[in-house]
Parts: C-alpha cells; structure tokens; sequence
C-alpha cells in the first residue's frame, strides 16, 4: 500500500482539474460535489490503507519514502517530490482526509443553490491537495509548496464572496500574515541548509536525513536562530500571537471552509511542523521557552476576547485560536505527542463545533429570509432556544462544547489535561512552568464559559426572533445532519486512544496507544531529554498529578457554571456589568485594539512611505535630477540659438569675420 | 614680365570687392555675381602661382573652380527664379522664413 | 547536428518578413498581421532545433555551440567578425524572445489600428535586434544589435503610446543611449588593450587586465547594462516608458529587453572584469536590494494599474541582479531562472492590463472593482498570473526566487538576502491589493457591467504563458540543467581571475580608509564606497564557508 502513498495528493488534484476546468458545464450539483467528495474519500481509503500497513510493522520500521521525480537540483542543493509516510504523516493524513471528507459532504448540503457551486468545490480540493503535499512531502520545500498552496486555498475561500469588500480584504489579510510567517518560513530552512552545509558538509533538506543527522545540530544561537524563524512561519500559519489576527476575519468565509481550513486542519500545519522538526527545538531550549510562552499568551489572550463576541462564528474562531495556543504550549514544553494529540481531537470537536454553527446559521438563514429581515443570521443576539427546534445540531453541539471544555470522559479533557500536566511537570522551564500551568488552566476556565455562554445564548433560553421567523426554523438535511453525528462520536471517544498513565492504571493498566503510535517519531527527542539533556525528570508524585487533574476539571465546572448562573439564571448580569466596565468591556469587545495597533504601526507607515517614496523621491529627486539636465540643456541651447538668426548675411558676415581673425593671428603671432 | 605681387594684389583687391558685396548687397543677383567675383579672384591666384612656380597642378584646379562656377550659376540662377515667382522678390532680407 | 547557419537564419528571419511587409498594401491589415504572425511562429520553429540540438554535456563544456565565424569588416587593425553562437545562457533567452513574439503579434490584432504595416515592421526588426543580441559573440556586433533593437521600441513608444508618449519614448532612448555610449568607449578601449585583433568575446575573456583599469571599464559596461536592467536609482524610465508603450511593447520591454541588461552583466561585466565586479558587489546587491523594496513600497500605492506592474518588474530584476552577484550555482541559476519567469509573468500581466485597457480604455485601478463577476475566465487567468509573480511555490516565480534567495543566503550577501526575503511579504501585499481592488467587490460601475470575457484569440495568447508558468513551476529541470554548465564557468571565470588576481595585487585601488586586505572573504568584503551608505555584511559568527570558497589557485581555463 505504501507505494501507492502518491495516490492521496493525486485523486483531489483530479477532482480540481475536472471541476475547475468542466465544473461550469457540468452545473449538477451532485455531480460536482460528488467527484469532489469522492476525491477525498478516495485519498482517505488510500490512507486507512497506509494506516493499517504502517501498524503492521513493529515500531522501527515504521516509515517509508516515495520519491517520484526531482523537482530542482542546482549545485548541491537537490529537492524531490516525494512523500514520507511515517506515524505522525500518516495520522495527519487520516486527519486531513476524514475530517475533510465529512466536510465536503457537508458542504454539498450547505453549499445548495450558491453561484459558484463549482468555483468552491474546485478550492476545496485544491486546499484538500496542497494539505496532503504539506502533511506528507519528505523535504521541507515540499512542505513549503503544501504551507503555501493552503495559504492560496484559504486567501481562495475566504474570499470566496468576493463582491463583498470585507471578504476581499479578509482574504488578502489572511495572506499577507501567512506571507510574514512564510518569510520567517524561508529563512529558517536557509539558515538550517546553510548551516549543516557549512559546518558539516550536510547538504539537505530531507526530513529523514536531517533526522539522522539530528546530533549535528548543537544547542547555541544559530539553532535557536533557525527554531525562531521556522516559528514565526508557524505564528502566521497558525495564528499565534503576533500573527493571529487574521483567523478571526477569516471567518467571512463559508462556514464549511472555516471548519476544515482555519479549525480542523491548516491551522494545525505550525503544530505539525514543529512536531516534525522536534529533533530541533529539543535542542534550544530558548526556542521552546519563547514558544511555550507564545502559546500560553495566545491560548489566554485570544480566551479573553472569546467572552465578549457576539457572532457566533467569531466565538469559535477565537476558541481556535486559544486552542492552538494550547497545541503551542504543549511544543513548547516539549510534549509533542501532546501537542499531536490535542491537534487530532481539536480537529474533531472543533470541526463539529464549526459545523454545527454552520447548521445553525443556515436554519436561521432561511427563517431570516422568509421574513425578509436583514438582521444578521450569525448574531447570537438574534438567537435562543434553538434546541427545541434542531435537535441533531444541538446534541451534537453540546457533546463537542462538553468535549472542548475538558470534562473527563470527552475526547478535549485527555489532551487538555495531558498538556497542562506537562506543561506543569516538564524539566525545560524552570519556575516558569507554574506560570505556564496557571495560563493554561484559567484559559481552560474561559473556555468553558465562553463555549457554554455561547450554546446557552444559542440553544437555550428564550427565543429573540419574531414568532414567524421562528416557525420557520428547521433542521438541516441529512447531509449535514450525518458529519456533524460522526464528529460528535470522535469527540466523545476519540481521546480514549490516549487515556494517561495514571488514569490508564485505574481503569485496569489501559495503555496510552497514542503515545505509544507516535514513539517512533519523537524517539530521538525523548532520548535527548533523558540521555543529554538537561538532567533527570524532577520527581512528581501521582498524588499531584491527580491533584491538578481534579483541579482543571474543578476550573472548567466552575467555568460552566458561571457561564449558567449569567446566562440562564440571571441573563440581565451581563449587561449590567457591561454597563460597570464600559472601558474593560469596549477593549475586549474590540479584540484589545490589536487590528487598529497593526494598522496604526505597521500598515499606515508602509503606505505612507510608499507615497512618499514614489512622489518624494522618485518624481522630485530622480526625475528631478533627470529632468533637471534635460532643462540645464534646453536653457542654454535657447540661448545659443539666438546666434542663429537666420540671416545669410550675418553668417557669411562671421565667416569673413573669423577668416580676418585666423589670418591676423596668424600673420601677427 | 610682371612680377607675381601684381597679380596677387589685384587678385586681393578682386576678393575684398567681391566679400564687401557679398556682405552688404541684398539683390540676390549682385551677391551671386560677387561670389563668381570671388572665385575669379581664386583663380587668378592660382593661375599666377602656376606660372610662378612652373606647375601645372595650379591651373587644374582652375577648371574644377570655373566647372563649380557654372554649376552653381545654373543652380543658383533656377532658385533665383523659383524665389521670385514665389515671392515677387529677389532681396535676400526677404527670405527670412528660418529668422527667429 | 546539422550544418545550416542556423543562428543567422534565425535572426534575419524576421527582417526577411519586414522587409516582405514593405510589398503589402498598407491597408489590407489582416494580410499584414497575418505575414507578420507567420513570421514569427516559423522563427519560433525554427528556434526549436536550437534546445533539440543543444548538448549540455558536450565537449566544450558550457562551451557555445552553433557557432558561426565569417569575416565582416576588417579595415587597418580592426577586425570584426560576424562571430555567433549560444550557450545555456543566451540558449533560453533566444527561446524566450521568439517565444515572446508570436503572442506579442497576436495581442495587436485588435489593439493597434493606425499604422499597422510600420507597426509589425518595428515589431520583426526589434526581434532581429533581440535575437541578435543574445547571440552576437563578436563584441561590435553585440554592439550594433544592441543600438538596432532601441530604435523599433522608440518609435514603438513614441508614435503609437498614450497620452505623454514624446516624454516617455526621448526618456527612454536618452537614458539608454547614455549608457550605450559611455559602453562603446569602454569597448573601444578594452579592445585596445587587447592588443587589436578580432573583437570575439572568447577572446576578451582571457584577458588579464589590471584592476585599475578594469574598474572604469566596469563601471562604464556595469552603468549600459544597469539603466536597461533598470536597477534603482537609473529606474524611472521603465514606469513611464511601459505606461505609454503599447500593450505589445509593454511586452517585449517586460519580457525581453530588460533581459538585456541582466544578460550584459552575466555575459560581458562579471566574466570581463572580475576584480572589479568583485569590488562593486555590496555596491550592487545594496542597490538590488533597494530595488526590491523601493519598487515593492512604491508599487503598493501605485494608482495605475500598468504602472504597479512596472514597478513590481524593478523589484523583480532586483532579484535576478541579486541572484547572480552572490556568484554561486543557486545563486546564478535561480537569476536565470528568474529572468524567464519574469519574461513569463510579467509579459502576461501586461497582457492582461492590455485587454482591459482595450475594453474600458482606462488602466486606473478605481475605475474597475467586481470584474470577477462578470469576466470569470479573465478572474481565472489574472489571478494565476497574479501568483505567479507574488511566487507561489508550483508556479514558476517560486523555483527562481527561491533559488536566488537561497543563493544569496549561502554566499556572502546574506544579510542582503534577509531584507531582500522581504520582497516576498510585500510583493503579496501589493498584487493583492491590486488584484482585489480590480477583481473583487461590488460590481458597481455601469461601466464594468457590460464588460465582455476573455474571447478565444485572447484565451489562445494567455494558454502557452499559463503553461508554461506550471511547467516551469513543477519541472525546471530542463531549463536548469542545460543552463548548469554554463554557468559552472561563468562562476568559474568571474571568481576563479579575481582571486588569482587579488594574490597578484592585494590592494585592490582601495579607496579612502577601511582597508582590510586580509579578510578571508577577500572577493567581497570591500572597503566602503563612496556611495557605501548601506553597511557591508558582517561577517557570519564562526561559520566557515568552505562551499563557497573556490581553490585560490584555481586558474580560469
């Protein structure tokens, strides 16, 4: 099955070829989405193909690489398109590929009756490729073709209503920020070829042999130099501080594209970046502080923010990004399979939260519709009490918004718990790792007020919609009804592939197969930590361990309940403290003033120097200067040609003339 | 025999007429013919040099001069008449189209 | 392979055609464009036979093949031969000039309606002059095509441009005329110092010509090549030259002739005069890199949409200048690379500023907004043109910009290369904002709403350039590999003479103050030029850098 690894990327390019070049003739709806979703399910038959291959094989072994041509070669610098399939490759293709289908499916139901039906499904194979080429290619510039073709599809379907102006600038924000993240991207991977190249005459880009080659790189500045850049790519791609102001306005997009692209997929691609180079961070450990720290900032900040949103789809984006946050940390502590696992259970509650929102935006849609009422579908403010109304969304709502808060049992309280813990007990940071914990955990809190705040203002309470609208509410059809099943299954079992040591022992010595899954890839960090690194593990008891376990889960409670006592118990609170805190509430309901910041320091400056640059000095000093000889000569030319008057006589005149004055000088010299 | 300063004298005196002319005459005609003034005065210089100094080479020249000389009355004369049926005239300060 | 001259044939293909559009009535258009269209697709056939037969890995290696050597002028001492011939490196630009062509002509069909017959007839003369001088060995003759493709392109600017085309086409023939002169001198006295002879360039390459000398005879060729280049500051031609050329010119201005500068540096100023080159290399990656950021700045708030475009071409030959001063395999390839895709995208972005021009006769940005809607096919093609000037990996932009960047990092203009990598952040900045500002939003001006798509002459211009953007995007390698060679000596000879000459003459004509002879990295780090306002890299902490440097004894053929 291995050999057959470049099928994945291959079926949605054909999906893109045939519906970007013949979608617009083909027109059926069910055909187009079908070629299309078929396209990923294809890959995603491949890939459980791979998958079951790849555990057949005992742990060592577990990797394999296709290499189909060689894409540029110059000098000694060589890169291939070729495809790696390893533990962690392959779960980001089952990812990529599962989620992906389902939200394909998806998008056949949401996406009914739009102009540009094919234009879409087009982008999204496109997007579905470039993810497979990110996640599976074996060198990083292949990974860079992948980072940027996702950076293409997401600038693509963000902007996908592109007659609206905020859609179009949503779009080119998006792109830009991931284009800053990209040039830390290039430097870093130039820094790294030029260092093994240099130093040790390792000219590569491969992801293997750098791997094996991973002893060369010592800890100092240039590695850190090198894990800071290759980070700042992942802060543009993923959101992180300080690039992460993108994700939010990417929300303009359709609500299936913000599911799979900016929640359950290309926004993970920093995380599975780092998990990929692990062999790198573990040895700088400036580098993981600075972005356990990131992480940790985000995961609070973007947390706060999320509390005080009223659309519904921008509450989710700013749980995406905290959430990333959280995945940063656990990089950051050097828990990297912790950090994976989170990403794949994110990847389930969140495209279910994304989707499910999606389910209520397109049921208000039509009751808004009907009553020829333009107030927004996506305003929480016009929502409440849906739950009688559309039962699927809400139960499977409510299952990801239990399973993101961190309830035991859910698939969000395993890799949640597991980072905090981590971040907690990790021997990289010192005392800052308390600090870290605390972040983390208050983040955890808000979470779960602002998650079940947001399904409480939605699904409960009483309806602020007119009667008729609300008559007109209904549940969404089978095509989206069944993704959004299947997610809520993922998200309440999906984190027991990864049950913790401790809580593994009480449930009679289950152990932690996630952990165990992707051993192979992060071997040689774990050796690292324990052979070279910065000494023993410090001792933690099991007691503690429970203790912080009890602790996080005691937070996300109180975080509910807290979110129950203001919005359902006494829904007049909120505004009440609003109108106590004007200041605190205008700075958090307008995201802190981070967009007016960015175009206060950086934005307005670049044009303003623009301006000055084409109109000060390119018109007035280059030109200027040029235009200025042009003149210098034209002056005195018109002053010359006063001696041309014209007149034969003046002329013969001066030639007698200058005859009589050569003679003279020369007969009297 | 006269000595050769004779004939360079006259011949002086025939080109400083002939410039003089060329310089304050306005009819185009008078100014055409103290430029074949001129020339004659060039060739009588190089006719007496011929004789002078025994060469040949001198009076060559002269033909080339009287051929240019005629050249340029034909072609001189038919502008002449050209600027005349344009312009009624043939003073030279009337033709000033190119004047600033 | 075979016997016929095939690079004269080439090159007075066109002439024949102009000279045979002479016969054709002036009014009968169609026949007019369509001799002229023939004539340039059967050069482009007759090109073809030039990649077939050229072996990279043939005897003399990177060598030039196809050569022609036929006694021209030979009057007292000077002897100038008709001498042609290609290597990797003249090979794709040939390629790229008469592959330009044919979609240039096309591109007239509905643009140009006064003039037709002298319009195609400067257009084959400016392709024998473009031909011609990518494959002239002989020095004079490089030097005649050079004069012989400015004249077409003026007259092109100055009788069929807009509104201030007078301006723009004197501006454009004096800045280059300048340069031209000032190269004539330095070829006059290179050749003199040469001790007479033939003026073949194989010839001029084994000169050893002292540093003192060679610094002028540099500065003289280098400042020719910059102002067609253009490099900052010698820039501010190329924007009005190409907002008032016709779509065509535009064209082959973007595609081709800035290729000529870039060519002159790679083919005549580095290889000639090493030393020198050497010496100037801060002074003009400092410029490169200006030059992509100033132009990129500028572009962003340029308001005619024709204007960005020329703009972004500055920024984007300050990648190639860039890529071939670091002087490195990556380096000089990825230039090269980047001078096709240029020619590529950028002609195709003139393209399509050329047919709206022609739809709604406007090229300011405010005056579009919502096209998306009502030209799909245009959306399409405009944006994957778009991306591949931003560099989008799998397009062609990527595969050049990476390799130049890459190179730069690797040699020592790394620091150059890390301001120059912001390039890639702002030329997204400023084609998106233009491609949103034009393409998307509300489709408001009555105006646009009428517009029609792309019709199938037009889609048949842009499909060959479309192609080609993913075929140079996904498979470089044949363009690469033909080129490696040749390049391997023009690396060879620009570094292999200058480090044999530094052990000759350590100090180098050093200016005031800052001398530092015995720096490791001797070739480059130079003491500050007058102009040095920008601070020479600092050396790399601790970081030998073995791969780059070449053997000192290492001896130029």
């Amino acid at each position: 099955m291995f050999e057959y690894v470049w099928l994945i990327p291959l079926f949605p390019l054909i999906g893109v070829v045939i519906n970007g070049l013949f979608g617009k003739k083909i027109k059926n709806e069910t055909v187009i989405g079908g070629i299309a979703a078929g396209a990923v399910f294809g890959s995603f038959l491949v890939a459980c193909g791979i998958l079951f291959q790849l555990l057949s094989l005992p742990g060592e072994e577990r990797h394999f690489e296709k290499t189909i041509f060689t894409w540029i070669s110059s000098g000694n610098f060589k890169a291939d398109i070729g495809f790696l399939i390893d533990p962690l490759s392959c779960l980001m293709l089952m990812v990529v590929t599962g989620i992906g289908f389902l939200i394909h499916l998806y998008s056949i139901g949401y996406m009914h009756g739009e102009e540009g039906f094919y234009r879409y499904f087009t982008y999204l194979n496109l997007f579905t490729f470039s993810m497979l080429l990110l996640v599976s290619g074996n060198n990083m510039l292949l990974m860079f073709v992948g980072w940027e073709g996702v950076g293409l599809c997401s600038y693509l379907l963000i902007g996908y209503y592109f007659h609206k102006k905020s859609a179009g600038d949503a779009g080119k924000k998006a792109f830009v920020m991931n284009r800053i993240g990209d040039f830390g991207f290039l430097l870093g991977l130039f820094t790294l070829y030029w260092y093994l190249g240099g130093t040790h005459n390792v000219w590569t880009i491969n992801f293997r042999e750098l791997a094996s080659h991973a002893d060369l790189i010592v800890p100092g500045a240039i590695t850190t130099t090198v894990a800071l850049c290759f980070f700042l790519g992942a802060t543009g791609k993923s959101a992180q501080i300080p690039l992460y102001t993108w994700l939010p306005d990417a929300m303009e997009g359709p609500t299936p594209v913000s599911a799979l692209i900016h929640a359950a997929t290309m926004v993970t691609a920093g995380v599975y970046m780092i998990a990929r180079m692990n062999f790198i961070y573990i040895k700088s450990p400036t580098a993981l502080l600075v972005i356990a720290c990131v992480g940790a900032a985000t995961a609070l900040f973007a947390a706060t923010i999320g509390t005080a949103q009223n659309d519904i789809k921008r509450v989710l984006a700013y749980s995406t990004v905290s959430q990333l946050g959280y995945m940063f940390l656990a990089m950051g502590v050097g828990a990297f399979g912790a950090g994976v696992f989170h990403l794949m259970t994110h990847a389930f509650f969140k495209a279910c939260l994304f989707l499910g929102s999606g389910s209520v935006i397109h049921a208000m849609h039509h009751a808004l519709h009907h009553e020829h009422s333009d107030a927004d579908p996506q305003d929480m403010r016009n929502m409440g009490a849906l739950k009688a109304k559309m039962p699927v969304t809400f139960a499977t709502f409510l299952l990801a918004t239990i399973a993101i808060a961190g309830i035991p049992g859910f698939a969000g309280f395993f890799s949640k718990d597991e980072i905090l813990w981590q971040a907690f007990s990790n021997p990289h940071h010192g005392s800052a790792n308390m600090l870290l914990w605390g972040a983390g955990a208050v983040a955890a809190g808000l979470t779960a007020f602002y998650m079940f705040r947001l399904v409480f203002m939605t699904f409960f309470g009483k309806t602020r919609l007119s009667d008729k609208a609300f008559h007109h509410l209904h549940e969404s059809p089978w095509v989206i009804t069944v993704p959004l099943v299947c997610l809520a299954f993922l998200s309440v079992v999906g984190g027991w592939i990864g049950v913790p040591k401790v809580l593994g022992e009480v449930l009679g010595g289950m152990p932690n197969y996630f952990e165990h899954y992707l051993e192979p890839v992060f071997a040689y960090s774990t050796n690292y930590m324990l052979h070279g690194g910065h000494g023993a593990e410090h001792a933690h008891s099991i007691a503690m361990e429970w203790g912080l376990m009890g602790v996080s889960v005691l937070i996300a409670c109180g975080g509910i309940a807290l979110a129950w006592a203001l919005y359902i118990v006494a829904p007049g609170f909120p505004e009440k403290f609003v109108s106590t805190f004007p200041v605190l509430h205008r700075a958090v309901y307008n995201k802190w003033y981070i967009d007016e910041i960015y175009d206060f320091a950086f934005v307005n400056p670049c044009k303003a120097c623009g301006n000055f640059l084409w109109k000060g000095f390119d018109v007035v000093v280059v030109d200027g200067i040029v235009n200025g000889v042009a003149s210098v000569v034209r002056g005195i030319s018109g002053l010359l040609r006063h001696l041309q008057t014209g007149m034969v006589h003046n002329y013969a005149f001066s030639m007698a003339l200058g005859v009589v004055v050569i003679v003279g000088v020369y007969l009297f010299r | 025999m006269l000595a050769i300063d004779n004939y360079l004298i006259l011949s002086a005196i025939m080109f400083a007429i002939g410039t003089v002319g060329v310089l304050t005459k306005r009819n185009a005609i008078v100014i055409f013919m103290c430029i074949e003034l001129m020339l004659n005065a060039v060739n009588l210089t190089f006719i007496a040099f011929s004789r002078y100094l025994g060469n040949l080479d001198g009076q060559v020249f002269v033909f080339f001069v009287m051929t240019v000389a005629a050249a340029e009355a034909a072609v001189g004369l038919a502008l002449m008449i050209a600027l005349y049926k344009n312009r009624e005239s043939i003073d030279v300060e009337d033709v000033n189209l190119m004047k600033l | 392979m075979s016997q016929l001259p095939l690079l004269s044939i080439l090159t007075f293909t066109p002439l024949i055609g102009a000279i045979l559009l002479l016969f054709v009535n002036k009014n009968s258009h169609g026949v007019l464009r369509t001799i002229a269209m023939a004539v340039t697709v059967v050069t482009f056939v007759l090109s073809l036979p030039l990649v077939m037969g050229y072996n990279a890995a043939g005897t003399d290696i990177g060598g030039f093949q196809f050569m022609e050597k036929v006694p021209w002028i030979a009057a007292g001492p000077f002897q100038m031969n008709y001498h042609l011939g290609v290597d990797g490196i003249s090979l794709w630009l040939v390629m790229l000039t008469t592959f330009i062509m044919p979609i240039a002509i096309l591109s007239t069909y509905t643009a140009v309606e006064e003039k037709v017959k002298e319009y195609m007839i400067c257009l084959l003369l400016l392709e024998v002059g473009m031909i011609g001088t990518f494959v002239a060995i002989d020095l004079f003759l490089f030097y005649i095509y050079w004069e012989v493709m400015l004249i077409p392109m003026y007259f092109m600017i100055g009788i069929w441009g807009g509104k201030n085309r007078i301006y723009a086409a004197v501006k454009f023939f004096i800045y280059t005329m300048v340069g031209s002169l000032l190269m004539l001198v330095a070829l006059i006295v290179l050749y003199f110092k040469a001790g007479g002879g033939d003026f073949s360039i194989l010839r001029f390459w084994d000169l050893q010509l002292d540093p003192a000398t060679q610094i002028w005879m540099f500065l003289a060729f280098a400042l020719a090549f910059a102002i067609k280049v253009p490099m900052f500051p010698l820039h501010t031609w190329l924007p009005d030259a190409h907002t008032e050329a016709p779509t065509a010119g535009s064209v082959i201005l973007a595609a081709v002739m800035l290729k000529c500068g870039t060519y002159g540096y790679v083919r005549f100023a580095m290889p000639l005069f090493p030393d020198a080159s050497a010496q100037f290399t801060p002074l003009i990656a400092t410029l490169s890199v200006i030059g992509i950021v100033y132009a990129s700045l500028v572009a962003m708030v340029q308001q005619d949409v024709k204007k960005l475009v020329a703009y972004s071409s500055v920024a984007h030959l300050g990648f190639v200048m860039l890529g071939v001063y670091a002087l490195n395999t990556q380096g000089v390839t990825g230039g090269m690379l980047q001078m096709l895709n240029h020619g590529v995208s950028t002609g195709a972005l003139f393209l399509i500023v050329g047919f709206i021009y022609e739809r709604r006769h406007t090229r300011q940005i405010s005056d579009f907004g919502g096209l998306a809607k009502q030209m799909p096919i245009f959306a399409t093609i405009f944006m994957i043109v778009t991306f591949s000037s931003i560099g989008l990996p799998g397009t062609n932009g990527f595969v050049g910009e990476f390799l130049v960047l890459m190179g730069a990092f690797e040699s020592s203009l790394r620091w150059y290369a890390i301001i120059a990598t912001t390039g890639v952040i702002l030329s997204a900045v400023y084609m998106l904002w233009m491609f949103q500002r034009v393409m998307f939003g509300e489709l408001n001006n009555p105006k646009n709403q009428v517009l029609k798509d792309l019709n199938a002459r037009e889609i048949a211009i842009m499909l060959p350039l479309i192609f080609l953007i993913f075929f140079m995007g996904v498979y470089p390698r044949p363009f690469i590999d033909s080129m490696a060679p040749s390049i391997e000596r023009l690396i060879k000879q620009s570094k292999g003479k200058q480090q044999v000459a530094a052990l000759a003459a350590p100090v180098v004509a050093a200016p005031e103050g800052a001398a530092a002879p015995a720096l490791p990295e001797g070739h480059v780090a130079v003491p500050a030029l007058p102009e040095g306002h920008v601070a020479v890299p600092a050396a790399a902490p601790a970081l030998p850098e073995g791969h780059v440097a070449v053997p000192a004894s290492h001896e130029s053929k």
